[in-house]
C-alpha cells in the first residue's frame, strides 16, 4: 500500500511535468497578448500594422515597414540559404566519402552552435566593410549584407533536416533508377531527392522561421532605418531589431507598442510553425 | 550505395563526357560542399586569428572597470546562468519526457498536446522569450532585472529540447531491460530509476551539453531579463551579464572592437569546446 502510494504520487509529479511546456506556451501567449493587444487596440489596427511612419515621440507607431523589412530580409536569406543548403544536404547525403564526412559533419554542427552575437560580429568587421567597398557606399550596413549573413546562419538548420530526410528515402529509389541506366547524379536528383521534398520543404520553413526570428546578428548589420528600404542596398529594420533597440528606454504606449511588435513577431512565428508541422507530418 | 555503383575513373569521366547535364550537377553539389565548409573555416579561422593577440590579463581581471573592460565577471555569471537553468529545466525535462515514454498510453490525447506545445516553444524566437521575460519574470512577479529572471526563461527556452534529447534516450533503451526488471518483480518507478535511467544517461547528457551551448550562446533572451549589469551576481535576484550580452553590450558602446574580438574567441572556443564533448559523447552512444 506504501509503495502504491509512492507509485502514483511519483507517476503524477511527471505527469506535471510533462504539462509544464503546455503551461509554458498559455503563459507566453497570455503574458504577450494581454500585454500587447491593448495597445493595438489604442494605435488602432491599420495603423498599426500599415502606418509607414515609426515616430514614438510624435505617437506614431506605425510598423509595417518594419514588416516589410522582416520579410525581405528572410527572402534574401532564403535565396542564398536554400540552393547552397540543399545541395550541400544532398553531397553529404549522397556524394561525400565517409572519410570527409567526418569532418564535415562537425563542421556543420558547429555553424549551428556559434552564438548570433558572433555571427553579427563577424559580419560587422569582415561583410559590412567588403559590401561597402563593393558598392562604394557610405555604409556598408544594408540588406544585402542582411541577407547574406542570415542566408549562412540558417544553412546548418537546413543542411541537418535536408540531409535526414533524404537520408530517408529508400535505397531502392536510387537503385531502381540506376538500373535503368541513369547517371549517379541523375538518379540522386530526379529521384531521390524528389521523393524528400516535403522533408526539404519543412527543412526551409524551418530556416524561414530562424531568419525571421534572428535578432542579435541583425542589430549589427541591417542598419535599422525604419524606413520602408528603397533597394537592396538601403538600411532595414526587422520587427526583432526594433523590439531589442528601443526596449531600453521605452516608457508608456511606446513600451507597449515594442510588446505589440513582438506580439505580431509571435503570430508570424506561430503560422510559420504549423505550417511545418503540418509538412512534418505529410512526410511521415 | 558506394558498392552497387563502382566505376573506374576512366569509366566516370567517360560517362561525364557522354552527360554533361550529371557532370554539371556534380560540380554544383561540391561547389556547395567547398562553399559551406569555406564559410565555417573562414569564420572561425578570422576570429581566432584577429581575437588571440586581443586576449591579455587585464581581461581576466576579477572586477570589472571601463579601464580594463573585464569579462571574468561575465564569465562567472555565465557559469552561474547555465547551472541555474540546468537546476531547473533537466529534472522537469527529463521528467517529462519519462511520462511520455514510460508511462502514457498510445494515442493518449494529452501526448499530443505536450508534443504540439514543445514544437512551438522550440520555434519560438529568443526575442520572443526575451520579451516575455521581461513581463512575466521582471515586471509580474517584481523580480526586476536578476539571474534567476534570466535563468527561469532559458529554462522554458531548452526545456524542449532536453524533453527531446531524453525522450529519444528513453525510446532506445530496448523493452527486454524494462521486461527484465518487471520479472524480477521491481515496480515501475524503480524499473524507470534502476534500469532504464542509468542506461538513457549517455544521451540524455549530450542533450544538457547541447542546452549549455544555447545558453552560453544566448543575448536576446537575456537583456530584457537578466539585465546587463557587469558584476558577478552573487545574490541570483542581481541582475549580471553573461558573456554573450558583454560582447553585445562592448559593440553598442562602440569603444571596444578589441576587446569584444577577445571575448569572440572566449564564446567560441567555448562553443568548440562543447560541440566537441557532445561529439565524443554521441560517438560513444554509437559505438555500443
Amino acid at each position: 500500500m506504501k509503495n502504491n502510494i509512492k507509485e502514483v504520487s511519483v507517476k503524477i509529479l511527471f505527469l506535471i511535468a510533462a504539462c509544464t511546456s503546455i503551461a509554458a506556451v498559455a503563459l507566453i501567449c497570455l503574458f504577450l497578448f494581454a500585454n500587447g493587444i491593448p495597445a493595438i487596440g489604442k494605435i488602432g489596427v491599420f495603423d498599426f500594422l500599415l502606418g509607414t511612419t515609426w515616430k514614438p515621440l510624435n505617437n506614431e507607431f506605425g510598423i509595417f515597414p518594419m514588416i516589410l523589412g522582416s520579410i525581405y530580409v528572410t527572402a534574401g536569406a532564403i535565396v542564398i540559404g536554400v540552393p547552397i543548403g540543399i545541395l550541400c544536404a544532398i553531397y553529404m547525403a549522397r556524394f561525400c566519402p565517409k572519410k570527409l564526412y567526418k569532418i564535415l559533419h562537425p563542421a556543420v554542427e558547429l555553424l549551428a552552435g556559434i552564438p548570433s552575437i558572433v555571427y553579427g560580429f563577424f559580419g560587422l568587421v569582415v561583410i559590412v566593410p567588403i559590401v561597402q567597398d563593393l558598392f562604394n557606399l557610405s555604409s556598408g550596413k544594408n540588406m544585402l549584407t542582411a541577407s547574406i549573413l542570415l542566408g549562412i546562419m540558417i544553412l546548418p538548420t537546413i543542411i541537418s533536416v535536408c540531409e535526414s530526410s533524404i537520408r530517408a528515402v529508400p535505397d531502392s529509389y536510387y537503385e531502381g533508377s540506376l538500373a535503368l541506366g541513369a547517371t549517379h547524379e541523375r538518379s540522386v536528383f530526379f529521384t531521390v531527392v524528389p521523393a524528400a521534398k516535403s522533408g526539404i520543404l519543412a527543412g526551409i520553413i524551418l530556416g524561414v522561421g530562424r531568419a525571421i526570428g534572428e535578432t542579435m546578428a541583425v542589430i549589427m548589420i541591417a542598419g535599422n532605418q525604419p524606413i520602408i528600404p528603397k533597394s537592396l542596398l538601403s538600411g532595414v529594420r526587422t520587427l526583432t531589431a526594433n523590439i531589442v533597440l528601443e526596449m531600453g528606454y521605452a516608457a508608456d504606449l511606446h513600451r507597449e507598442a515594442l510588446i505589440a511588435t513582438g506580439v505580431v513577431l509571435f503570430v508570424f512565428i506561430l503560422l510559420i510553425n504549423l505550417l511545418f508541422s503540418v509538412l512534418k507530418r505529410r512526410a511521415k | 550505395m558506394d558498392a552497387i555503383n563502382k566505376l573506374s575513373f576512366k569509366d566516370k569521366l567517360r560517362s561525364y563526357k557522354k552527360h554533361p547535364g550529371s557532370l554539371i550537377l556534380l560540380i554544383l553539389v561540391i561547389l556547395s560542399a567547398i562553399i559551406t565548409a569555406g564559410v565555417v573555416l573562414v569564420l572561425v579561422g578570422y576570429i581566432l586569428i584577429m581575437g588571440i593577440p586581443n586576449l591579455s590579463l587585464d581581461l581576466f581581471a576579477w572586477e570589472y572597470n571601463t579601464d580594463n573592460v573585464s569579462m571574468m565577471p561575465a564569465i562567472i555569471n555565465t557559469i552561474l546562468m547555465t547551472f541555474y537553468s540546468l537546476l531547473l529545466a533537466v529534472p522537469i525535462g527529463v521528467g517529462a519526457a519519462i511520462y511520455l515514454v514510460e508511462y502514457a498510453k498510445r494515442g493518449n490525447k494529452l501526448v499530443s498536446v505536450v508534443r504540439i506545445t514543445a514544437e512551438t516553444l522550440s520555434g519560438i524566437p529568443s526575442i520572443v522569450y526575451g520579451l516575455f521575460g521581461y513581463l512575466m519574470f521582471a515586471v509580474a512577479c517584481g523580480l526586476g532585472y536578476s539571474l534567476l529572471g534570466g535563468a527561469l526563461t532559458l529554462a522554458i527556452m531548452i526545456l524542449p529540447l532536453i524533453m527531446r534529447t531524453t525522450e529519444e534516450a528513453l525510446k532506445a533503451v530496448p523493452d527486454a531491460y524494462r521486461e527484465g526488471s518487471f520479472g524480477l518483480g521491481a515496480g515501475h518507478l524503480r524499473t524507470i530509476f534502476k534500469v532504464v535511467l542509468p542506461s538513457a544517461v549517455p544521451g540524455i547528457l549530450a542533450g544538457v551539453i547541447l542546452a549549455i551551448g544555447r545558453i552560453v550562446g544566448e543575448t536576446a533572451a537575456l537583456l530584457y531579463s537578466a539585465g546587463t549589469i557587469a558584476q558577478v551576481a552573487v545574490n541570483p535576484l542581481d541582475s549580471g551579464r553573461t558573456l554573450a550580452v558583454h560582447m553585445y553590450a562592448l559593440l553598442s558602446e562602440g569603444l571596444y572592437t578589441d576587446q569584444a574580438y577577445a571575448t569572440a574567441v572566449v564564446l567560441l572556443v567555448m562553443v568548440i569546446g562543447i560541440n566537441a564533448l557532445s561529439g565524443v559523447i554521441a560517438r560513444k552512444l554509437a559505438a555500443k
